[in-house]
C-alpha cells in the first residue's frame, strides 16, 4: 500500500480552483518531485496535505507503517503527530528562538516530561530536557549547525535558515516529509550539499519526501517520479527522462517565461 | 548546553538565599519599625502587582494572545476570598478562600478560552475585555456580593509572610513553565502559529493552558488583595485595572519575567507617589507608554532575564579561567 494517496484533491478559493481533481500516490521511501510553473497550486497542495487548509473535496489517505489514516479534515498538529512534516517556502523558523529551540519544539509533543514535572522540576523534567537536547544536537549536526546551538534564528545566514527548517522537520520523526522549494535563494555549492543531504534524509532516514522545486537540474538528478501541476491540474507525471520531454510541460513553461521561473526561484 | 541533574544546583541555591535575604530584611525592617503601615501598603501593591503582570505577561508576552480582561479573573479570586473570610475570618478561611478562587478563575479561564482564542489579535482582546465585563456585572449583580456597593474584609489575614511567599510561588512556578518544553511550545505560537501547528504543537491547548494558567495566577493575586486591603467592589476590577496591568507588562518586556518585576516594582512606586493625584497618574502613564513605544518598544527588558545575564558572566569568567590555566 503507498504510504500517501491522494484521491481527486480540490481546493478552491472563492472562485479560484486552487487545485483541481488532483491524483497521487506515492510510496514508501520513494523521492518525488512536485513542478508546475508560478501560481500552479504546489504550496497548496501542501497545505492540504499538512492539513492547513481543508479541501473542497477529495481524500487523503496517510498509510504510514502498517496503519490507515484519512486525514482530510484533521488539524495540523494531529497530522503533524501522525509524522508528515514540512518546511515552508518562505521560511517560517521560530525567529526569537535559539537555533536548538527551534528543533526542541518539535520533539515536544513525542518526548516532553508533563507539566507538573516541569512545574516541581522533578528528574523525570531534567531527564527528558537533557535527552531532547542530545537529541536535537545530533540533529544539528546533520548540516553543521550543532556549533551554534545558542544562536537566534534570525541571525543566522539565510542558507543556514533554510538547514534549521529542515532539521526541525526532521526532528519530529516524520515517515513523510513535504519540502516546500529548500533550495531557493542558495548557491550553488549551498545547493550541492543541499542535494546530498536530501539523498541522506531518503537513504538513512528512510523517509519518503515530496520535493517542490523551481530548480530543475535539482529535480531532475534527485528524483526518481515527477508530477506536474499547471493550474490546479496535474498535466503530466513520470520519469524525469520523459518528463523533460513532455510537450504539454514545456508548453506550459514556455508559455508562463520558463526562463524566469527557474531564475527567481518564485516568491508568493 | 548543560542540564542540570537536579534542582539544588549552586545557581538554584544562590537564589534561594537571595529570596530568603530580602524575607528576612523586609521581616526585621518592620519590627523594628522601619518600614511603617504606609510602606507596608506599597509593599503589598507590589507584591500583588507583580502577580498581575508575570502571569498576563505569561499570556501576552510569552503566548502571544492579546488580552484586555485580566481584571476579571483577579475580581474572581478577590470575591471569593472575601467571602470566604466572613464566614471565617482566619487564616484557613483565607487559604481556602483563595485556593477556590484560584481554581474558579482557572475554570472560567477555560471555559472563555475555548470559544476566544481562536480569535486573533485585536478580536481576541475586545472578546476579553468583554469577558471582564461580563463577570464584573455579574458581581455587580448578584445578592451575595453586595453589588455596587461590595464587600467590607473581616480579617487581614495577607501580611507580609504571605504577600511574600506567594509571589515567589506564582513567580518560581510561572517561571519553570515558560522554561520547559510546555513554555517553548507556548512561545512558538507566539512566533508563528502555524509552524508551531505543523510541528505538532497542539495550538488551542497551549493557548487555553496559558491563559487558564494566568487566569490562576490573578486569582490568587485577587485573593491577597481582598484581604490585605479589606474592601472590594466591581469597580475596581474594570477596564482600566486591566490596562493597568498590561502597560506593567510592556514597559518590563513582552517575554521578560525579569523585566515584568522590576516594572511592577517602579509602576507601583510611582502609582504611590502620585496617589494624591489620581488623574495625572493616567497621564503620566500614557506618557510612559509612548516614551517606551518610541524608544524602546521590546521594554526595558526584551525578552532578556537576569538568569541569562549572569549565566553568560559566569560562563565568561570560567572560559578565561580556562585560558590562564
Ligand atoms: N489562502 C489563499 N487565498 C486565496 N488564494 C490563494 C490562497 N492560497 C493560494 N491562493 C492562490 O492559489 C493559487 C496557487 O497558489 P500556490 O501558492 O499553491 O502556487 P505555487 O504553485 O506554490 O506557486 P509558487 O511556485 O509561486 O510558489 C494562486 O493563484 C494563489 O494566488
Ligand atoms: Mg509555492
Amino acid at each position: 500500500m503507498p504510504i500517501l494517496s491522494v484521491e481527486n484533491l480540490s481546493k478552491s478559493f472563492g472562485g479560484l480552483a486552487a487545485v483541481s481533481h488532483v491524483n497521487m500516490t506515492l510510496e514508501s521511501q520513494e523521492l518525488v518531485g512536485l513542478i508546475g510553473p508560478n501560481g500552479a497550486g504546489k504550496t497548496t497542495i501542501f497545505n492540504l496535505l499538512t492539513g492547513v487548509y481543508t479541501p473542497t473535496s477529495g481524500t487523503i489517505t496517510f498509510a504510514p507503517n502498517g496503519e490507515v489514516y484519512e486525514i482530510q479534515g484533521m488539524r495540523p498538529h494531529q497530522i503533524a503527530n501522525l509524522g508528515i512534516a514540512r518546511t515552508f517556502q518562505n521560511i517560517r523558523l521560530f525567529k526569537d528562538m535559539t537555533v536548538i529551540d527551534n528543533v526542541l519544539i518539535s520533539m515536544h509533543s513525542q518526548l516532553s516530561s508533563s507539566i507538573a514535572s516541569s512545574l516541581f522540576r522533578t528528574s523525570k523534567f531534567y531527564n527528558s530536557e537533557r535527552e531532547m537536547r542530545k537529541e536535537a544536537l545530533e540533529y544539528l549536526s546533520i548540516f553543521n549547525l550543532d556549533k551554534k546551538p545558542k544562536v537566534l534564528a534570525k541571525n543566522l545566514p539565510y542558507g543556514e535558515q533554510r538547514h534549521l527548517e529542515i532539521v526541525r522537520a526532521l526532528a519530529s520523526k516524520p515517515s513523510l516529509i513535504l519540502l516546500d522549494e529548500p533550495a531557493a535563494g542558495m548557491n550553488q555549492s549551498e545547493t550541492s550539499h543541499l542535494s546530498a543531504t536530501i539523498r541522506r534524509l531518503k537513504n538513512e532516514f528512510g523517509l519518503t519526501i515530496l520535493l517542490i522545486e523551481h530548480d530543475m537540474s535539482l529535480v531532475m538528478e534527485l528524483c526518481e517520479r515527477i508530477y506536474v501541476l499547471d493550474y490546479g491540474m496535474l498535466i503530466s507525471q513520470g520519469l524525469p527522462n520523459e518528463i523533460k520531454t513532455d510537450k504539454r510541460v514545456i508548453e506550459a513553461y514556455l508559455g508562463e517565461d520558463a526562463a524566469r521561473d527557474i531564475e527567481t526561484g518564485g516568491e508568493s | 548546553m548543560d542540564v542540570p541533574r537536579t534542582v539544588f544546583t549552586k545557581r538554584n541555591l544562590v537564589w534561594l538565599a537571595v529570596c530568603l535575604s530580602i524575607y528576612f530584611l523586609v521581616f526585621f525592617l518592620r519590627s523594628y519599625g522601619i518600614l511603617g503601615n504606609y510602606h507596608e501598603i506599597t509593599i503589598a501593591q507590589i507584591c500583588i502587582n507583580i502577580m498581575l503582570a508575570v502571569s498576563l505577561n505569561l499570556i501576552v508576552g510569552f503566548t502571544g494572545q492579546f488580552s484586555l480582561g485580566h481584571a476579571g479573573f483577579m475580581s474572581i479570586g478577590a470575591y471569593a476570598t472575601s467571602l470566604a473570610l466572613r464566614s471565617r475570618p482566619d487564616t484557613i478561611g483565607f487559604l481556602i478562600g483563595i485556593t477556590i478562587g484560584s481554581v474558579l478563575a482557572l475554570v472560567v479561564g477555560v471555559i472563555i478560552g475555548i470559544p476566544t482564542l481562536r480569535l486573533r489579535g485585536d478580536y481576541l482582546g475586545i472578546a476579553t475585555l468583554g469577558m471582564a465585563e461580563i463577570i464584573r456585572v455579574v458581581f455587580l449583580n448578584l445578592k451575595i456580593t453586595n453589588g455596587a456597593a461590595g464587600l467590607m474584609g473581616t480579617f487581614r489575614a495577607a501580611n507580609w509572610t504571605w504577600l511574600y511567599l506567594l509571589t515567589v510561588m506564582a513567580v518560581l512556578a510561572i517561571n519553570n513553565f515558560v522554561n520547559s518544553s510546555h513554555g517553548r511550545a507556548c512561545i512558538s505560537i507566539r512566533e508563528d502559529e502555524t509552524a508551531s501547528e505543523a510541528m505538532g504543537v497542539n495550538t488551542t491547548a497551549y493557548k487555553i493552558i496559558a491563559f487558564a494558567f494566568g487566569a490562576f495566577f490573578a486569582g490568587a493575586a485577587g485573593g491577597l488583595y481582598s484581604s490585605y486591603f479589606y474592601f472590594i467592589k466591581p469597580d475596581l476590577f474594570g477596564f482600566l485595572k486591566s490596562i493597568d496591568m498590561l502597560v506593567i507588562v510592556v514597559l518590563g518586556g513582552l517575554g521578560s519575567i525579569t523585566g515584568t518585576i522590576i516594572s511592577a516594582i517602579l509602576l507601583s512606586l510611582l502609582t504611590t507617589i502620585l496617589q494624591d493625584f489620581s488623574s495625572v497618574r493616567m497621564i503620566v502613564y500614557s506618557v510612559i507608554l509612548v516614551i517606551i513605544m518610541l524608544f524602546r518598544p521590546q521594554g526595558l527588558m526584551g525578552t532578556v532575564e537576569i538568569s541569562h545575564v549572569i549565566d553568560k558572566f559566569a560562563r565568561k569568567d570560567k572560559e578565561d579561567a580556562n585560558t590562564v590555566s
